[in-house]
C-alpha cells in the first residue's frame, strides 16, 4: 500500500482547513456587519454556491481561473513562477473554495445568535469593536463556529470533483485519499480501496469527537 | 449642566418624540410597553440613532443631528443597566465588573474588590454569571456600571426580571447602592410603583410622545391628562361635561360630581382612583351630590383587600375587613370625596 496519499490528504486537509477557517471567521464577521440588507443577501448567495454547484463546475471555474493561459494562472506563472493547475497548491485550493461555505455560513449564524444585548453593553462600557468580537463574540459562537469547522474539515478532507479537475490524480503529488480510493478500486484492488476508507474513518471520527470535546470544556459557563 | 434631550425618531406605528432636560434628581420614565421609553434610552446611550434632534451632557454634544456629531457608545461615558443585566456569561464576575476599566492591571484589581465588596458580592469573584441569583445579577450588572464612573446612568426596567417577592428587597438594596453613585440616574420603568418609590421627577412617556414631566408625587396627585392617570394607576375614567367651575357631570356614570378643585373648561375627563371611593352612610344620602348607585357585578379576592366591579363598571377597593362586616351587601351608594376627583384634558 502506498502511503504517500495518506499524508498528502493530512497535509491538504490541514492547510485547507486552516485556510477556510480564518477566511470563514473574517468573511463572516464582515457580512454581519454589513448596514445594506440587499447587499448581505447577495454576497451571501455568491459565497454560498460552491456548496450548492457540483464539485465539478466549481472545478470548471477554478480551472478558467488558474489555468497557465487565463488572467490569474498566468500572472502566478510569469511573475513568481507559480504553476498551480496538477500541483499540491491546486489540492488546497479547491478544498478551500469547497469547504469555505460551510465555515462561512456556520460562523455568521453563530456570530447572529450572540445576544445583541450583550454587544451593546459592550459598547457603553467602552469596549472597542475589535475587542468585542475577540472577549465577547468569538468566546459565546465558539460552539457553532467549532461546528462549522467540522463540516469543514470533513468536506475538505472528502473533496474528490473539483480536485480531480484542477490537481489531477497524480501519484506522490496529488493524489488524495479519496482520489487514491478512485483509483484502487477503478484497478480492482479493493483490498487497498478498503485501507485507504479505514483511515478517513479514523480521521474523521476523531476530529470530529475531540472537536465536541474541546467545545464542551471550553464554554462550561454556557 | 445635565442631561439635555431633544429628540425624534420614527418607529414602527409611530414617531417618538421626547424633550427635556435633567437636574440632577433621580428622573423616572413612565410608559406603557412599546412606548418607546427604551428606545429614549437607547438613543442617549448611543446604541440607537436618532432621525434628527440634540442629545448633550453636562456641556458636551452627543448627538446633533445639525452638526452631524454622533459619538458611538463607547466614547459617551454613560452607564447603561439592561433589562437583562447582559452579564457576559463567559466571564466571572471579577472579570465582567472590570471589563469596561481602563485603567492600569494593579489599579483595576483594587477597583474590582472595591466594588465587590460594597455591592456585597464577597465570595462570588470566580463564579460565572449563570451560578448567580438574580439579585446577585443584577447587583454585578450595577457594580459593572458604576465601576468605570459614568456620567449618567440609565436604568432600563430595572427589577422586572426579579420574582415578585424579591423586588422590594433589592429595590430598597439598589437604592442604597445607587448612593455609591454620584452623577445623575435615569430609570426606565412601566411600573407606577416603582415610579413612585424611586425617582424624584417623572416623565410620562404615551405612544412615543412625552406627554407630562414634572414632580412625582404631583403628577400621581394630579396627573392632568388622560394618559397620566391611566398609567399612573387610575382605573376608573368617565368622560364628563363641565357643569360649572366646581362640578362636572360624569358620561359614562350619570352622574354630578362636585370638586373643591376649580374645573377649567377644557376637562374632558375625569378620574377616581379605586381606594378614594366611600360607601355612603346613612345621613349622607340626604345629599344628591358625589353619591353613586351601585350594583354589584363581580368581586374579586386580593390579599388584604376586595376589588368590586360594578355595572357601571366601576372598580372600587375595600378593606376585607370593612367589606366582611358589612351586614348590608345590596343596598350601596358609593360616595366621592370632593378632593379626590382628578380633573383631566
Amino acid at each position: 500500500m502506498e502511503l504517500s496519499p495518506i499524508l498528502i490528504s493530512m497535509k491538504t486537509a490541514s492547510a485547507a482547513i486552516a485556510l477556510t477557517f480564518m477566511l470563514g471567521l473574517f468573511v463572516a464577521r464582515w457580512i454581519v456587519n454589513m448596514k445594506s440588507e440587499k447587499a448581505k443577501m447577495i454576497l451571501d448567495g455568491i459565497l454560498t454556491l460552491p456548496m450548492v454547484l457540483p464539485p465539478t463546475v466549481v472545478g470548471f471555474f477554478l480551472l478558467i481561473a488558474f489555468g497557465v493561459n487565463r488572467p490569474i494562472g498566468k500572472f502566478l506563472l510569469d511573475f513568481m513562477g507559480v504553476k498551480i493547475v496538477f500541483s499540491w497548491t491546486a489540492t488546497v485550493i479547491a478544498a478551500v473554495v469547497i469547504s469555505f461555505p460551510l465555515m462561512y455560513r456556520s460562523a455568521r449564524g453563530a456570530f447572529e445568535q450572540v445576544d445583541q444585548s450583550l454587544i451593546m453593553a459592550a459598547r457603553t462600557l467602552g469596549m472597542s469593536e475589535n475587542r468585542i468580537f475577540w472577549r465577547v463574540i468569538m468566546p459565546l459562537a465558539l460552539p457553532g463556529v467549532a461546528a462549522g469547522a467540522i463540516l469543514a474539515f470533513a468536506r475538505g478532507l472528502g473533496e474528490f470533483g473539483a480536485t480531480a479537475m484542477i490537481a489531477g490524480n497524480i501519484l506522490n503529488k496529488t493524489r488524495t485519499l479519496p482520489l487514491a480510493i478512485y483509483a484502487e478500486v477503478a484497478a480492482g484492488n479493493m483490498q487497498t480501496a478498503a485501507y485507504y476508507v479505514i483511515v478517513v474513518l479514523v480521521i474523521s471520527f476523531i476530529v470530529v469527537v475531540s472537536t465536541n470535546y474541546f467545545t464542551i470544556k471550553g464554554t462550561k459557563y454556557l | 449642566m445635565g442631561l439635555l434631550v431633544d429628540i425624534k425618531k420614527k418607529l414602527k406605528g409611530f414617531t417618538l418624540e421626547v424633550a427635556f432636560k435633567t437636574d440632577g434628581d433621580y428622573l423616572g420614565i413612565l410608559g406603557a410597553s412599546g412606548s418607546g421609553k427604551s428606545m429614549t434610552l437607547k438613543c442617549i446611550a448611543g446604541i440607537e440613532t436618532p432621525d434628527e434632534g440634540r442629545i448633550v451632557l453636562d456641556g458636551k454634544v452627543l448627538f446633533d443631528s445639525l452638526k452631524k456629531i454622533n459619538l458611538k457608545p463607547q466614547e459617551r461615558n454613560i452607564g447603561y443597566l439592561f433589562q437583562s443585566y447582559a452579564l457576559f456569561p463567559n466571564m466571572t464576575v471579577e472579570e465582567n465588573i472590570g471589563i469596561g476599566l481602563t485603567c492600569h492591571q494593579k489599579e483595576k484589581a483594587q477597583k474590582v474588590s472595591e466594588m465587590i465588596t460594597s455591592f456585597h458580592l464577597d465570595g462570588l469573584e470566580k463564579k460565572y454569571p449563570k451560578q448567580l441569583s438574580g439579585g446577585q445579577q443584577q447587583r454585578v450588572a450595577l457594580a459593572r456600571c458604576i465601576a468605570y464612573s459614568p456620567d449618567v446612568l440609565l436604568l432600563d426596567e430595572p427589577f422586572s426580571a426579579l420574582d415578585s417577592h424579591l423586588k422590594d428587597q433589592v429595590q430598597t438594596e439598589v437604592l442604597e447602592l445607587l448612593k455609591l453613585y454620584e452623577g445623575e440616574v435615569l430609570m426606565v420603568t412601566h411600573s407606577r410603583d416603582e415610579a413612585y418609590r424611586l425617582c424624584k421627577n417623572l416623565i410620562i412617556i404615551d405612544k412615543g410622545t412625552l406627554v407630562l414631566h414634572g414632580d412625582t408625587k404631583e403628577i400621581f396627585e394630579q396627573p392632568k391628562l388622560l394618559a397620566a392617570a391611566r398609567l399612573t394607576g387610575c382605573k376608573n375614567i368617565s368622560k364628563c361635561e363641565v357643569l360649572s367651575s366646581n362640578s362636572v357631570h360624569a358620561a359614562d356614570w350619570d352622574v354630578v360630581l362636585k370638586t373643591e378643585k376649580r374645573v377649567d373648561s377644557n376637562i374632558k375627563y375625569l378620574g377616581i382612583r379605586a381606594h378614594d371611593f366611600q360607601i355612603a352612610r346613612g345621613d349622607e344620602l340626604k345629599d344628591e351630590n358625589n353619591i353613586i348607585e351601585c350594583e354589584v357585578k363581580k368581586i374579586v379576592e386580593d390579599i388584604f383587600e376586595y376589588n368590586i366591579i360594578l355595572e357601571s363598571g366601576i372598580l372600587f377597593k375595600i378593606k376585607k375587613e370593612e367589606w366582611d362586616n358589612r351586614k348590608d351587601k345590596e343596598n350601596l351608594f358609593l360616595k366621592v370625596p370632593e378632593d379626590a376627583l382628578l380633573l383631566l384634558e
